[in-house]
C-alpha cells in the first residue's frame, strides 16, 4: 500500500479555481458542495442545542429568558431537520455513489442536479435571514394558529427559506428516481442493485410524493400571515388541525427520509465487514419500498391529542405499528449477515452496530407512542424528544458518519487514521447515550418538552444529558479534525482498500471525472462475497 | 429544457455527454418531467384537501359564496385553455414532423392563448375587489356565515393565484421553447423540449379542469 | 443507435385524434355548465366531478400520450393519483367521524353563525 500513489488524473484535480467549483456539473463534486453546506448547518444547529442543554443544566432557566429559548429550540429542529438530516445522507452520499452504483457517468440532470444545490443554498440563507434578523419561535412544526395569528417571529420568512429548499429535495428526489431506472449500466437488473440504491430509490420517492405538500402547506401559512387568506383561521371557521393533517402528511415520512438512505448504508457495511451476501436480500430491498409507502399512511399519530376523531386516531394507531414489520425485517437480516460472517470491527461497522442498536432502541419507543393510551400520557414530553433523537442522531447520523468513514477513500484517496476513528465512534455512542437516554426517564416522569425552567427534581437527569451532549459535541469534533487531517496524511487507500464489492469499487480511488474508463457491464448479483464464504467453510 | 449541451466532436448536435442516443435523451427528459408532474399533483392536492374538509363542512356557506364567482369568465376561460391545449399537442405533432413554420405558428397561438386566460383572469380578480370578495378587512357578503364565505373566497385566490402563477412560468419557459423553434433547434430526431414543455402545459390545464368545478359550478343551481 | 424503435416514448398520433379530442372537451365543457343550473341534490357535484375527470383523462390519454406511453410512465400517473387519494381520503377518516364536541365548527352547526371570538375546543384540549 505504501508505494501506492493517488490516480493521476481525478475528478478533483481535472479543473481548478471557484468557477470549476461553483459551475461544476459533475455530481461528485456537487456532493463535496453539499458535504461542506450542511456541516456548517449541522455546526449551527448543534450551537442552538449546546444553548438549550446549558440552560437545562439548572432548573431555573438561568442562562436564556424564555423567549429566547424558544428560538433556540425552534432554529435547532428546522435547520438540523431542513438543512441537515433531509439532505444528510441523500444529497452526498447518494449524489456521490448512485451514478457510481448504476455504472453511469453522471446522474440524469446534471444541470438540475447543480440547480438543487444552488437553491438548497438560497433556502438556507432565507433561514439563515430570518435567524439573525430576529428569529422563529414557532417551533419547527409551524402549528397554527400561532404561527399565523400570534406569533409576531420572522415565521414567514423562515416557512419561505423551507418552501424553496423543498424544491432542491424535490428536484434531487427527480433525478436519483430517473437515474436509477434509465441510466443502469448493461446487466444491472433490479435486484442485483446494491441496497443503497433500493433505500435511494424509497427515499427519492419520499421526496417526490410528501415535500410537495410541505410547501403548498408554509405556503398557506405564509399567505394567511401575509395576505390575511383564512385557511386555518378559527375565527373564520378554519380547523387549525387541518395544517396538522397537511403538515405530517410529509414531515411522517420525512422521518424515513432521514433513516431509510442510512438503512441503505448499513446494508452495504454490513455486507463488507462480514465478507457475506446480505441475508435475505430481496427482502431488504422491499422493505425499504414498504416504508417508504407505510411511512405516507401513519401521520394522524402526531395528531393524538390535537383533536382528531376518536376513530381515525384508532385506525392511525393500528397502521402505524405495520411500520414496525419492514423496519424489523431489516434488522433482524442484518442480524443474519452477520451469523457466521468474517466480520472486522472497522470504523465504518461500529458505525453500523451503533445504528442497529439505536434504531432499535428508538423504533419499539415508537411503538409505544403508537399505542394510543400511552401516547395521550407521554405526548409533547421528553420521551418524544429521546424516541426520535434515537431514530435521527442515533439512527441517521451514525449511518451519515459510517458511510462517510466507509467511502471516504473513494471520495479522496485516502484512509482516516483507523484508531482515532474507532475513538471518535466511542465518544459519539457513549455521548449519545448519556444525552438521550435519560430523556425517556424524565419523559416518563412527566417533563414536558420546550420549557426553559423545570421543577428541581429533574435536575440529575437533566445535568447527566446536558454532560453527555458535551461529551456527544467532542466526539463529532474528533472526525472533523481527522478527516479533514487525513485530506493531507492519511494513508493512500488505493481503488478498493476494503476489498469490497460493488461498482464504485472498481474504479479508481478518487475517481476520474467521468467514474469508469468504459462502460462497466455487469454479470453478478451485488454483494457476491460467495468465493470468500467458500474458503471460510474450509 | 435547460439540458442542451454544446455538441461534442463525436456526438451529434444537442445529444449530452453522458447519453448514448437522442432517444435515450429525450426518454429521459419525458420521463422526469412525469415525475415532476406527480410533484405538482400533490402539490395541488393539498389545496383540493383543504378544499374538501371545507366544502364538506360548510356546504351551505360555500354554495352561497360561489354563485358570486364570475361565471360566464371561468367558462371561456375554461374553453381558451382547452384550445390551447389543442395547439399545444398540434405544435408537438408539427415539431415531431419537423415543420418548423407549422411549430412556430401552434407555439405562438398557444402563447396567445395562454396571455388571454390570464388577461381574463385578471380582469375577474378585478371585479372580485370590487365586490368586495377579496378575504380581509374589506370582505363582505350577506346571507351566509361571512366567516365561512371568506374561506371559501381564501381557497379561490389560493388556488387560482397558484394555477395563474404556473400559466406565468410556463408561458415565460414557453418563450424560450418559441426562440429556440424559431432558430430551428428542432427536428424529427431532436424536439424533446417541445414535447416536455407540452406535457407541463397540459398538466396546467388539468388543473383548471378541475378548478372550474369545483369553484364555479358545485351547487350553482341554488 | 436513434433507429432502433424498441420502447420509443413516442407515437405519431393521427391529427385528426387531437381535433376529435377537441371537440369532446368543448361539448363537455358546454355540458357541464348546462347541468349546473339543473337541481340534482347531492349529485350536482358528483356530475360536475365525474365530467371533470373524463376531461382529465381525454388530456391525459391523447395530448400527454399516456395512451401510447410505456408502462413506467402508466404507473407513475396512477401512483400520483394513488397518493392524491391517500391524502384526501385518510384526512376525511379524521373529519367524517367527528362528533360535534370534538369539532364545534362540524355540518350540524353550520347553519348558525360562530360567535366573534371563537375558540374550538380542539386547541383547548
Amino acid at each position: 500500500m505504501s508505494t501506492a500513489v493517488l490516480p493521476r488524473e481525478n475528478y478533483l484535480n481535472t479543473d481548478y479555481g471557484l468557477r470549476s467549483w461553483f459551475l461544476t456539473t459533475d455530481h461528485k463534486r456537487i456532493c463535496i458542495l453539499y458535504l461542506l453546506t450542511i456541516t456548517l448547518f449541522f455546526a449551527i444547529g448543534g450551537a442552538f442545542a449546546t444553548v438549550m442543554r446549558l440552560d437545562l443544566a439548572t432548573p431555573a432557566a438561568d442562562l436564556v429568558s424564555d423567549e429566547t429559548y424558544n428560538k433556540m429550540f425552534t432554529m435547532h429542529g428546522i435547520i438540523m431537520v431542513f438543512f441537515f438530516l433531509v439532505p444528510s445522507i441523500p444529497a452526498t452520499l447518494g449524489n456521490f455513489l448512485i451514478p457510481m452504483m448504476v455504472g453511469a457517468k453522471d446522474v440524469a440532470f446534471p444541470k438540475l442536479n447543480l440547480a438543487s444545490w444552488y437553491i438548497f443554498t438560497a433556502g438556507g440563507c432565507f433561514t439563515l435571514w430570518a435567524l439573525i434578523s430576529g428569529g422563529v419561535d414557532s417551533g419547527w412544526t409551524f402549528y397554527t394558529p400561532f404561527s399565523t395569528l400570534s406569533s409576531n417571529t420572522n415565521v414567514t420568512l423562515a416557512a419561505l427559506g423551507i418552501f424553496i429548499a423543498g424544491f432542491s429535495s424535490i428536484l434531487t428526489g427527480l433525478n436519483f428516481m430517473v437515474t436509477i431506472h434509465r441510466m443502469r449500466a448493461p446487466g444491472l437488473t433490479w435486484f442485483r442493485m446494491p441496497l443503497f440504491l433500493w433505500s435511494m430509490y424509497a427515499a427519492s420517492l419520499i421526496f417526490v410524493l410528501g415535500t410537495p405538500v410541505i410547501a403548498i402547506t408554509l405556503l398557506l401559512v405564509a399567505a394567511e400571515r401575509v395576505l390575511h387568506l383564512g385557511i386555518f383561521d378559527p375565527a373564520r371557521g378554519g380547523d387549525p388541525v387541518l395544517f396538522q393533517h397537511l403538515f405530517w402528511f410529509y414531515s411522517h415520512p420525512a422521518v424515513y427520509i432521514m433513516v431509510v438512505p442510512g438503512m441503505g448504508v448499513v446494508s452495504e457495511i454490513v455486507a463488507a465487514f462480514s465478507r457475506k451476501r446480505i441475508f435475505g436480500y430481496t427482502f431488504v430491498a422491499f422493505s425499504s419500498l414498504a416504508i417508504a409507502i407505510l411511512g405516507f399512511l401513519v401521520w394522524g399519530h402526531h395528531l393524538f391529542v390535537a383533536g382528531i376523531s376518536v376513530y381515525s386516531a384508532l385506525v392511525f394507531s393500528l397502521l402505524s405499528y405495520f411500520v414496525a414489520i419492514p423496519s424489523a425485517i431489516k434488522v433482524f437480516n442484518w442480524t443474519a449477515t452477520l451469523y457466521k460472517g468474517s466480520i472486522s470491527f472497522a470504523t465504518p461497522m461500529l458505525y453500523a452496530f451503533g445504528f442497529i442498536w439505536m434504531f432499535t432502541i428508538g423504533g419499539l419507543t415508537g411503538l409505544f407512542l403508537a399505542a394510543l393510551g400511552i401516547d395521550i400520557h407521554v405526548t409533547d414530553t421528553y420521551f418524544v424528544i429521546a424516541h426520535f433523537h434515537y431514530i435521527m442522531v442515533g439512527g441517521a447520523i451514525m449511518a451519515y458518519l459510517g458511510g462517510l468513514h466507509y467511502w471516504w477513500p473513494k471520495m479522496t484517496g485516502r484512509l482516516y487514521p483507523e484508531g482515532w476513528g474507532k475513538l471518535g465512534f466511542i465518544t459519539v455512542f457513549l455521548g449519545f447515550n448519556l444525552t438521550f437516554f435519560p430523556q425517556f426517564i424524565l419523559g416518563y416522569m412527566g417533563m414536558p418538552r420546550r420549557y426553559h425552567a423545570y421543577p428541581p427534581e429533574f435536575q440529575t437527569l437533566n445535568v447527566l444529558s446536558s454532560a453527555g451532549a458535551s461529551i456527544l459535541a467532542i466526539g463529532y469534533l474528533i472526525p472533523l479534525v481527522y478527516l479533514l487531517w487525513s485530506l493531507k496524511y492519511g494513508p493512500i487507500a488505493g481503488p478498493n482498500p476494503w476489498g469490497a464489492k460493488g461498482l464504485e469499487w472498481t474504479t479508481s480511488s478518487p475517481p476520474p471525472k467521468h467514474n469508469f474508463e468504459t462502460t462497466p457491464i455487469v454479470t453478478e448479483p451485488a454483494y457476491n462475497y460467495s468465493e470468500l464464504e467458500e474458503t471460510a467453510v474450509v | 429544457m435547460s439540458e442542451i449541451a454544446t455538441s461534442e466532436a463525436a456526438h451529434p448536435a444537442h445529444l449530452q455527454h453522458h447519453f448514448d442516443s437522442l432517444q435515450e435523451q429525450s426518454q429521459v427528459a419525458s420521463l422526469g418531467m412525469w415525475v415532476f408532474l406527480v410533484t405538482e399533483i400533490l402539490f395541488f392536492g393539498g389545496m383540493f384537501t383543504s378544499y374538501l374538509v371545507y366544502r364538506s363542512t360548510y356546504p351551505d356557506a360555500f354554495a352561497i359564496a360561489s354563485k358570486h364567482t364570475v361565471i360566464l369568465i371561468g367558462a371561456v376561460n375554461t374553453a381558451v385553455l382547452i384550445t390551447s391545449s389543442l395547439t399545444m399537442a398540434l405544435a408537438v405533432f408539427a415539431s415531431s414532423e419537423g415543420n418548423r413554420k407549422s411549430t412556430v405558428n401552434f407555439l405562438t397561438a398557444t402563447w396567445v392563448l395562454g396571455f388571454t386566460f390570464l388577461v381574463l383572469k385578471g380582469i375577474e380578480y378585478t371585479i372580485d375587489f370590487h365586490e368586495h370578495l377579496v378575504p380581509g378587512a374589506g370582505f363582505q357578503m350577506a346571507g351566509t356565515n361571512p366567516g365561512h364565505a371568506e374561506l371559501f373566497f381564501s381557497l379561490y385566490f389560493i388556488m387560482t393565484g397558484i394555477h395563474a402563477l404556473h400559466m406565468i412560468i410556463g408561458l415565460s419557459v414557453l418563450l424560450v421553447i418559441l426562440y429556440m423553434a424559431r432558430r430551428g433547434d428542432f427536428s424529427p430526431e431532436y424536439h424533446s423540449p417541445v414535447e416536455v414543455m407540452g406535457l407541463y402545459w397540459h398538466f396546467v390545464d388539468i388543473i383548471w379542469i378541475f378548478l372550474f368545478p369545483l369553484l364555479y359550478l358545485i351547487d350553482r343551481h341554488r | 443507435m436513434a433507429i432502433e424503435h424498441t420502447e420509443t416514448t413516442e407515437h405519431v398520433v393521427p391529427k385528426r385524434v387531437y381535433y376529435t379530442i377537441f371537440v369532446i372537451l368543448m361539448v363537455m365543457t358546454y355540458t357541464t355548465v348546462q347541468v349546473a343550473y339543473f337541481d340534482l341534490g347531492r349529485f350536482n357535484a358528483v356530475a360536475a366531478l365525474l365530467i371533470a375527470f373524463f376531461k382529465a383523462s381525454l388530456v391525459v390519454l391523447f395530448f400527454m400520450h399516456v395512451k401510447y406511453a410505456p408502462k413506467l410512465i402508466k404507473l407513475f400517473v396512477l401512483g400520483g393519483l394513488f397518493w392524491l387519494a391517500i391524502m384526501l381520503g385518510i384526512t376525511m377518516t379524521d373529519y367524517m367521524t367527528r362528533t360535534p364536541q370534538e369539532f364545534p365548527m362540524s355540518r350540524v352547526n353550520t347553519v348558525q353563525p360562530l360567535p366573534a371570538a371563537h375558540v374550538p375546543t380542539a386547541l383547548l384540549g
